[in-house]
């Protein structure tokens, strides 16, 4: 029967001692550990979280690297092409430039040389005129007795001049 | 998966449904198939099915130690008495008693405290010379049906006084000191731990702190978030965790068998009462509109079982009673039986030694060998009442605060 019947005594003291240990340790222990749980478990959330933020951007970053350089690249690809072009076009335009500079000079030559033969022909022309004249002076001096002789030289200097 | 639990944990025990009155099984079985098996309803025939297997467990060990008592009656005084010795060492005592050697006794005096007819009376134990004298009037009984309490005695100092009433005892007994000592226990370590928490949050816990932390979750995350829910149970975490790691703390004290530990605190049922006591007027305070109403009003049940005999309120309340009971009950069942087996592998030894020496002795090594089985057994189950007191506590108070409406809905939901 004592094992189970409740003593008064223990039932009191019981009452006070679990009372005030509920108390105690709701206040002074329960409190801080469980607020001190919570706090470390959201710590660890959020800085897994971050982790998990920053592998993102890092992967973005990557990638966004990774286009940065190909455009690069295609950048100066692009220029090379250009710059190639622009060579080829400069050349392309001395070297028209050049042909046309040397058939001017050339034209211009011909030209003067043209001119100048010109010229060389009629000096030609009048020192053969005035030779002719010394020719037909002496002529006449000499052998304007022989009216055959004139006759046939004559035609023959117009045949001469004929010629030229 | 909640009930699940329950049901594997405690499958041994609603194996001894079959002892349970019949008249009790078939009140409980035609309002089992009344309530088409509801959730709650579903859980609380676990509940009494576990209150009813403590219930016969009790009575089963009453009887096994009722039994050496009464023998001890015809048995010569001197020769050694295992039912005597195990009550004696289950129950509560004046004196913290260490070892008898010989005539030799070694023990602790513990102070008296008693109310006789208003006034308060104090004096030390010490006086009764371990139960052998009588002093001012009082002295302690070691047999009979007053055995244990203090009584007081005619002018002589022989004679019981039976005119008398007892006084009211409010001694500081062994129970009493044990008390003391494993909530200034509680108190230091668990205190202790708070103020690291607060000195150094956000730090990997150390030491004592990292052995208790992980009891502290599982208190959180398989006591109070299952039984309670997500949103209400840190309201409950202070009170759960005070029962859990008291419940905890005193059983494996219990399972030292010298002081400071040894005495069977949780195995007494003031202990276990208080405690249920607690847990009883928690859930009646914060019930709610809903709670009540499926005490006195349960929905979906046909009005016939309501008036005019109203069948299922009387059973609904008899519910909230049995409830903190099976608490009580069980705790104290439990832990009671394991120190009764563990003494009486121990008893063994002795009574066979009283036979023959050499036998005693060879059945010492094997009452050891069980008396190791046990203690490692009574571990297990130090912590596994524990668990069921706070869960239990947890389901009931997360029925008494349901959103039954809220539930509902969930329920088509998923």
């Amino acid at each position: 029967m004592q094992l189970v019947t409740p003593g008064i005594g223990l039932l009191f003291w019981m009452l006070v001692s679990f009372s005030l240990v509920l108390f105690v340790l709701g206040k002074y222990a329960w409190k801080p550990i469980m607020k001190g749980i919570h706090q470390r478990e959201d710590t660890i959330e959020k800085a897994l979280e971050a982790a998990n933020e920053a592998k993102k951007e890092m992967l973005k970053l990557k990638a966004g690297n990774e286009q940065l350089l190909r455009d690069a690249k295609d950048e100066r690809d692009a220029l090379m092409r250009d710059a190639r072009k622009l060579k080829e076009a400069i050349l392309d335009d001395a070297r028209q430039k050049a042909n046309e500079e040397a058939e001017r000079i050339i034209e211009n030559a011909r030209e003067n040389i043209q001119f100048e033969k010109m010229a060389a022909i009629n000096e030609l022309k009048n020192q053969i005129a005035s030779i002719s004249i010394e020719i037909a002076e002496k002529l006449i001096g000499k052998e304007l007795e022989n009216k055959e002789q004139q006759q046939q030289l004559t035609e023959k200097l117009l045949n001469e001049v004929k010629i030229n | 998966m909640n009930k699940m639990k329950l049901v594997r944990i405690f499958g041994m025990n609603t194996q001894l449904l079959s002892k349970i009155n019949t008249n009790i099984a078939l009140q409980y079985e035609s309002r089992l198939m009344i309530s088409k098996l509801s959730h709650t309803i579903r859980l609380q025939f676990i509940i009494l099915a576990l209150f009813i297997s403590g219930f016969t467990f009790a009575n089963v060990t009453a009887a096994e130690t009722g039994a050496p008592q009464q023998e001890a009656g015809h048995a010569e005084k001197k020769s050694f008495d295992a039912g005597e010795m195990i009550i004696d060492h289950i129950t509560d005592a004046h004196e913290w008693h260490i070892l008898t050697y010989n005539h030799f006794h070694l023990s602790i005096p513990l102070p008296v405290i008693l109310i006789d007819n208003g006034k308060l009376v104090t004096f030390c134990s010490s006086h009764f010379h371990h139960g052998t004298e009588a002093y001012n009037g009082y002295k302690l009984m070691t047999e009979g049906e007053n055995k244990g309490k203090i009584v007081k005695v005619l002018e002589d100092g022989e004679t019981i006084d039976t005119s008398a009433k007892i006084p009211l005892d409010f001694s500081i007994t062994k129970n009493v000191v044990s008390l003391f000592i494993s909530i200034i226990l509680l108190c230091v370590v668990f205190i202790s731990i708070g103020n690291r928490y607060k000195k150094n949050p956000d730090t990997a816990p150390k030491g004592l702190q990292s052995l208790l932390e992980p009891i502290i979750l599982f208190v959180r995350d398989d006591i109070a978030i299952p039984g309670l829910g997500k949103n209400k149970y840190e309201r409950f975490m202070p009170f759960l965790l005070t029962v859990f790691f008291f419940i905890f703390f005193n059983n494996l004290l219990g399972l030292i068998p010298i002081f400071p530990g040894g005495a069977n605190l949780t195995g007494n049922i003031a202990v276990t009462m208080v405690l249920a006591l607690f847990t009883f007027v928690i859930t009646t305070f914060i019930g709610n509109k809903d709670y009540w109403k499926h005490i006195f009003n349960a929905p979906g049940v046909p009005w016939w079982l309501k008036f005019p005999i109203p069948l299922m309120p009387v059973v609904e309340f008899v519910g909230v009673i049995t409830k903190p009971f099976v608490l009580m009950v069980r705790l104290f069942a439990n832990m009671t039986a394991g120190h009764i087996i563990l003494l009486g592998f121990m008893s063994l030894i002795f009574i066979f030694g009283s036979m023959n020496v050499a036998i005693g002795y060879g059945v010492s090594v094997f009452s050891i060998a069980f008396g190791v089985f046990m203690t490692l057994l009574e571990l297990l189950v130090a912590f596994i009442q524990a668990y069921v007191f706070a869960l239990l506590s947890a389901i009931y108070f997360g029925m008494a605060t349901e959103e039954h409406g809220h539930a509902e809905e969930h329920s088509v939901e998923h």
